[in-house]
């Protein structure tokens, strides 16, 4: 193209430049969002099965969901439960780990691996499949249970009360990768708070709190917000590992949502599931975001 | 003094390991019982080390089903992961220049759309996605899978790149304008080549969620020959399936090697891509 024409200045312009850097954003925002949003928006008041045309019936399918639909209920339950345990266990766990890692010594490399692995593999199908099977009556875990002493072929899995419990453990093993952003926000606070803190006696723990801890807040919300969304759409361990059983005590939202489109052909009723869920994220968001004020150190 | 602090130095690193140990054990218990014979995996549980050091479930478990072995299921997965994933980082890196570089009408609002996309779960897109796919007739294919990976569509590539960019002194890219280079030539001449580490690092993530991902290929792939491995170990753990716990164990350690593999040779990248990632809002 000659560097004179009239389309290569149009095209060079800063504002047409970035317009045009940004396309396939703008594209797949639209075609691979909103589109699907908007048309599940109106499924979301259809009676629709996939196979046939959808029927308009309103608000039914909401009324259905809070009114005559118990499991909804129950997987609504298990999956906040699920999520407001498993989130702070887990951040919980990879502070401590960061904080007693932070100190480098010749063996931290590997630590780090080790304690970070986990959450790089723990999402797979392979893992899921593991888990299953550890918490089998004739699993690993009792064999284990077994070699101090207690001997039981309790199934995990089939209790109301552990079920979910193995699934929370495997989210909370998957610590690492908060792990390591801790590891290196802690690295960023500067060290003369810390002796400026020692200047007045302050004590190791006076320290951790008065310094370390309100330093990390904005770490900690920004990540607290973003597993809790992640974690109230959990699905393939929920789905591979439990199948939802017993009683629908570990029915995630997601893998019910799932099946009300996929094994019950009520793709209608999964997209009002869908809206709801989003409705809820976001309400949860904005709460979360008014209460930053409170505990959140702004670092300006 | 000198013995206190090494008492101290040694119950450090035993219960450091030791709790290292701890977290990778069910990951080396599955390892070895996959040597075991299927029939002893459970009888022998507490025991990590195999009576009889066995090869066998590795031979059966890549026969795969139906007469679809495993081979195929790799190949699909691989497929779709490098596609994909190519696809990721070329749009993603586009994006990200745009973003970084270029003032225009509507960046605000294109941005906060960004950051929203960044914050939304796949799977509230499960169904929504799906009855978008079928109008299109994608249903059944790698389409899903594969194209809309091709824009963008994932905020956190677009986010690691964006800053790795704005690192990049922008004198580089005046000096090129003054030389009479135009913004294309800025992005491919000079900035392309420079963000090579992004591009490691989004590359890493990226390949590794698209060989994890079994969400859509569940809803997506029904034809078991184009089966990618996630979807293919799921036969093993449903209800009903033929148990041979010695063949999933195989096949289910063979899947985690690629994974293993890449995060053992590209630590550093990874641990750089978490730690820009999670910091800030």
């Amino acid at each position: 193209m000659h560097s004179d024409s009239k389309l290569y200045k149009f095209l060079n312009k800063e504002k047409s430049a970035g317009v045009i850097f940004c396309l396939p954003f703008i594209i797949g925002f639209i075609a691979f969002l909103i589109v699907p949003m908007g048309i599940s928006l109106y499924y979301s008041f259809c009676d629709y099965d996939i196979l046939s045309p959808p029927k308009f019936v309103g608000l039914d399918n909401y009324i259905k969901m809070f009114t005559g639909d118990e499991v909804f209920w129950r997987s609504f339950k298990a999956t906040v439960y699920f999520a407001l345990v498993s989130v702070p266990l887990r951040l919980v766990f990879a502070l401590i780990v960061a904080m007693i890692l932070v100190k480098p010594t010749k063996l931290t490399g590997f630590y780090r691996a080790a304690y970070y692995l986990p959450s790089i593999i723990g999402g797979s199908v392979a893992v899921a499949v593991l888990w299953k099977r550890m918490f089998a009556p004739d699993g690993v875990v009792n064999a284990l249970l077994g070699t101090i002493g207690i001997d039981t072929n309790f199934a995990w899995l089939g209790s109301t009360k552990t079920a979910i419990w193995t699934l929370i453990i495997l989210a909370v093993w998957q610590f690492g990768s908060s792990m390591l952003i801790f590891l290196s926000a802690l690295k960023q606070i500067p060290k003369d708070l810390y002796e400026a803190a020692e200047v007045d006696g302050a004590t190791k723990v006076t320290k951790f709190f008065k310094v370390t801890l309100p330093l990390l807040t904005p770490t900690i919300f920004f990540n607290l917000v973003m597993q809790m969304i992640n974690g109230f759409l959990a699905f393939t361990q929920s789905l591979i590992i439990t199948q939802g059983k017993p009683m629908d005590s570990t029915l995630f939202y997601a893998v019910y949502m799932y099946q009300q489109s996929f094994n019950y052909n009520s793709a209608g009723y999964a997209s009002a599931m869908a809206w709801t869920m989003l409705l809820f994220i976001g309400l949860l968001t904005l709460i979360l975001f008014k209460t930053k004020k409170f505990w959140v150190y702004d670092q300006e | 003094m000198k013995v206190k602090k090494t008492i101290k130095t040694t119950i450090y690193h035993v219960l450091v390991f030791g709790f290292g140990l701890v977290m990778l054990y069910p990951l080396f218990w599955m390892f070895m019982s996959s040597f075991k014979e299927s029939g002893t995996i459970f009888t022998t549980a507490s025991q990590i080390i195999p009576e009889k050091f066995i090869t066998t479930n590795y031979i059966n478990g890549w026969k795969g089903f139906a007469g679809i072995s495993f081979g195929t299921f790799f190949k699909n997965s691989l497929f779709i992961s490098i596609l994909a994933t190519a696809g990721t980082l070329i749009s993603s890196a586009l994006v990200a220049y745009g973003f970084s570089r270029c003032q225009f009408r509507g960046k605000k609002i294109l941005f906060a759309a960004m950051l929203a996309s960044m914050m939304l779960p796949g799977q509230i897109l499960m169904v929504p996605q799906y009855l978008w796919y079928q109008k299109l007739g994608w249903v059944g294919g790698f389409l899903p899978l594969i194209v809309p990976y091709c824009f963008a569509i994932q905020g956190f590539f677009v986010y690691l790149m964006m800053n790795f960019i704005n690192g990049i002194p922008r004198d580089l890219d005046e000096a090129a304008k003054i030389d009479g280079c135009s913004y294309y030539g800025i992005f491919g001449r000079i900035i392309l080549p420079l963000m090579s580490p992004a591009i490691i690092t989004g590359g890493i993530f990226s390949f590794m969620w698209r060989w994890d991902d079994f969400m859509s290929a569940l809803l997506y792939i029904n034809d078991a020959e184009k089966y990618p491995v996630s979807l293919a170990l799921k036969l093993f753990a449903d209800p009903g399936s033929s148990s041979d716990y010695g063949a999933m164990f195989a096949m289910a350690t063979l899947s985690l090697v690629p994974i293993v593999v890449i995060f053992f040779v590209f630590q550093r990248y990874l641990v750089d891509g978490i730690a820009t990632s999670g910091l800030k809002g």
